[in-house]
């Protein structure tokens, strides 16, 4: 390096300022630390793995059964039928393809339910304080843009292969949305609604709690739905460090230029990736909108609740007809 | 004395807004060289929400505040629950500065003695009518049932039973008005802050609400500061008057003085198209009994037909136009004051005559 001669034309092929070799620096410190990480990480790997287990005890025939439900509950029936017809290609696509596609979905489950624990709350505070906003936007805009492979490699070792890993570089990818639309939600409120609540005597928290958040839920539940999306639009990098699944199909598929495999994982992945929509896309949109008022007055909650209590059919059905 | 010291629910002294971020030099240079609103504006770029306000509203009282649009009576009516602090001045609700209570006890002033109607309703668009209404009572951890059993009360006095099940949205405007109005009496506060509460409903239902509201509050003596566009509304539910014209105070006074003696243009433009057949008294446009007999020597009113001075104008009418001789004012059985039919004319054109011009 310091035989290359100083050129004030081209000044920068002469310089060095070590900033790729400052990674290396990450190893050294992972090394040092192993013994705070191991447990960590091993916290999160048994709840990644059990969530795994479990969605691959379920016999595929119930869990099917069970994401209908969960679809008719959460969107209508006719989102309901689709997820029932969409699901079972899956199953038929090919003979391991089910078992494939709940492991991939209990990475999805992991890397939503992590994003949702750190996305919420920074987005909240976003929502709340412009200097901070100001402050994080830059490194969203990193989070959502830096290619996956230039942090592949530091998070790998900081942490190893495996599932955590994979969940960590899903989580870093996806977040983004999270926090961008729980602060939107949050600044969308009605500042005289907000204003009403403290007329009243509602504490910050009671403000957050009672009306911001519930009034920012439909935009928050977009976000959910868009980092649900985007990871699973991630597992194919995270099955290059050893995350298994539709993904790792995929991987796999390519490096034996096997079309009919990559077709399975590929179709796999779409199939998730449009069910997991259907659904938490009718989250977000109010029941009211569907013609009922609170959740459980419809889908087969609803249907059970009135078989219980069938005296007051009418009641629950009248609502929508008595609009002022 | 309604509005005596001691009594003073509401006392507000001095008060300024200035809005924007220059405000504290603003207020220095209106203070230092008497700026006007404009000149605030152009040279700090600030808005001036409310100007020297001083005034206080006695126990039980219900004080009215009108004024153009953008006079400032949302800025200053915000203060009395201080969701607006005060560039300077003060605010003392029932003795207590409202500006130096901790956030605490700000809240529980907020919760329990405090009822706020808003201007654009602000109801909460998640919760049903029951939720809405209860929502102070709510957040000062009031148990359910009690809580709603005073929510339903409130419901009940707006006329609204039957809906406390639906949501804002599902309501018209009146009956959103309605809700937000009951949401204010809810908690039962002693103060009342109504910022255009009537506004939204058809003029049966404002006059019906207008005379709940009156019996209501004045059989609960709540204090009551009532902000309204409308001088028929506030000539027939107020106390006394004030006038706001640019952030200031310009008059202050009982509906019949705000009418009979308009201070300048402003307020007089206001008063213009009032009816004053209910507003002024006989007492007012009466001539003392002697400076008459002093024109025109020595009258028999036997036969005349007799008032007490705080008749209206309308019943004044009643009685003379069965006959052609003046009207007798008696107080006590005793005559104290002759209202000529000239008098009574000009009183209905809300002019009082000064019996010192009068000739014939
Ligand atoms: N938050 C604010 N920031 C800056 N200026 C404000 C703010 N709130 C009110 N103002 C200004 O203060 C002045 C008074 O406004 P205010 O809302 O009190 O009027 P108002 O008398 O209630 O009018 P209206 O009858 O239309 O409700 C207006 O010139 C307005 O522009
Ligand atoms: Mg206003």
């Amino acid at each position: 390096m310091a035989d290359i001669e100083f050129s004030i034309l081209d000044p920068f092929s002469s310089v060095d300022l070590g900033i790729a070799e400052s990674a290396d620096g990450v190893k050294g410190w992972a090394i040092a630390n192993r013994s705070i990480i191991q447990p960590i990480k091993s916290f999160f790997n048994e709840m990644i793995v059990g969530i795994d287990t479990t969605l691959n005890a379920v016999p595929p025939l119930i869990m099917l059964f069970l994401l209908i439900l969960i679809a008719w509950q959460a969107a209508g029936r006719r989102t309901a039928i689709l997820v029932g017809i969409l699901m079972t290609v899956l199953g038929f696509l090919s003979p391991n393809a089910w078992g494939l596609a709940m492991t991939t979905l209990a990475i999805v489950v992991s890397a939503v339910i992590m994003s949702f624990i750190i996305g919420l709350p920074l987005g909240i505070l976003v929502g709340k304080n412009d200097r901070f906003e100001s402050a994080i936007r830059p490194i969203l805009d990193t989070m959502q843009t830096i290619p996956a492979f230039v942090y592949l490699v530091p998070v790998v070792m900081l942490i190893g292969i495996g599932n955590v890993s994979g969940v960590v570089v899903t989580v870093i990818f996806a977040l983004p949305p999270l926090i961008r639309l729980t602060s939107l939600g949050i600044r969308g409120v009605n500042p005289s609604v907000v204003e009403a609540a403290r007329a009243f005597g509602a504490n910050p928290r009671q403000v957050l709690f009672k009306v911001e958040l519930p009034l920012a839920t439909p935009t928050i539940l977009a976000g959910v739905n868009q980092t649900i999306m985007l990871s699973l639009s991630m597992v194919v990098i995270a099955s290059m460090i050893s995350v298994k699944g539709l993904g790792n199909e995929v991987l796999r598929a390519m490096g034996r230029l096997d079309a009919g495999k990559a077709l399975v994982g590929g179709l796999g992945i779409v199939i998730l990736a449009i069910v997991l929509d259907r659904i938490t896309q009718g989250m977000g949109q109010s029941g009211r909108e569907r013609g009922h008022r609170h959740w459980y007055e419809g889908g087969p909650v609803g249907l059970v609740l009135r078989q219980i209590k069938k005296p007051k059919i009418n009641q629950i059905e009248e609502p929508q007809k008595t609009n002022a | 004395m309604k509005n005596s010291y001691d009594a003073a629910v509401i006392d507000c002294r001095n008060l300024w807004k200035i809005f924007g971020e220059r405000s504290g030099e603003a207020m220095k240079a209106v203070q230092e060289q008497g700026l006007g609103k404009l000149e605030v504006r152009d040279r700090f770029d600030c808005v001036v929400g409310v100007q020297d306000a001083t005034f206080t509203v006695g126990r039980g009282e219900i004080f009215c505040i009108m004024g153009l649009s953008g006079s400032g009576k949302s800025t200053l009516i915000r203060h009395v629950n201080r969701l607006i602090e005060p560039t300077s001045g003060q605010l003392f609700v029932e003795g207590q500065n409202v500006n130096r209570l901790n956030a605490r006890d700000l809240r529980e002033v907020r919760a329990e003695k405090i009822g706020m109607v808003f201007q654009n309703m602000a109801l909460m668009p998640h919760r049903t009518v029951l939720d809405n209404v209860a929502f102070s009572q709510e957040v000062r951890g009031h148990d359910v049932t009690e809580r709603h059993e005073n929510a339903m009360r409130a419901i009940d006095a707006v006329d609204l039973n039957g809906w406390d099940q639906k949501y804002p949205d599902e309501l018209s405007g009146g009956m959103q008005q309605r809700v937000g109005l009951a949401r204010a009496i809810a908690a039962d506060p002693s103060i009342l802050l109504m910022d255009e509460p009537f506004s939204a409903l058809d003029p049966l239902i404002r006059r019906q609400l207008q005379d709940k509201f009156t019996s209501l509050s004045a059989e609960m003596k709540k204090t009551t500061l009532f902000i309204t566009h409308d001088l028929d509304e506030a000539i027939r539910i107020g106390d006394r008057i004030a006038i706001m014209k640019d952030g200031a105070l310009v008059q202050v006074g009982t509906p019949e003085d705000i009418v009979t003696n308009p201070v300048d243009d402003y307020v007089a433009d206001f008063v213009a198209g009032i009816s004053k057949l209910e507003l002024i008294s006989a007492g007012k446009i009466m001539e003392p009994v002697e400076s008459f007999e002093k024109r025109r020597g020595p009258v028999d009113h036997n036969a005349w037909p007799e008032a007490e001075p705080d008749h209206s104008l309308d019943d004044l009418v009643n009685l003379s136009i069965a006959t052609q001789h003046p009207v007798v004012v008696k107080a006590d059985g005793k005559p104290i004051g002759i209202v000529t039919k000239n008098a009574l004319l000009r009183g209905i054109q809300g002019e009082v005559e000064d019996p010192a011009t009068l000739k014939h």
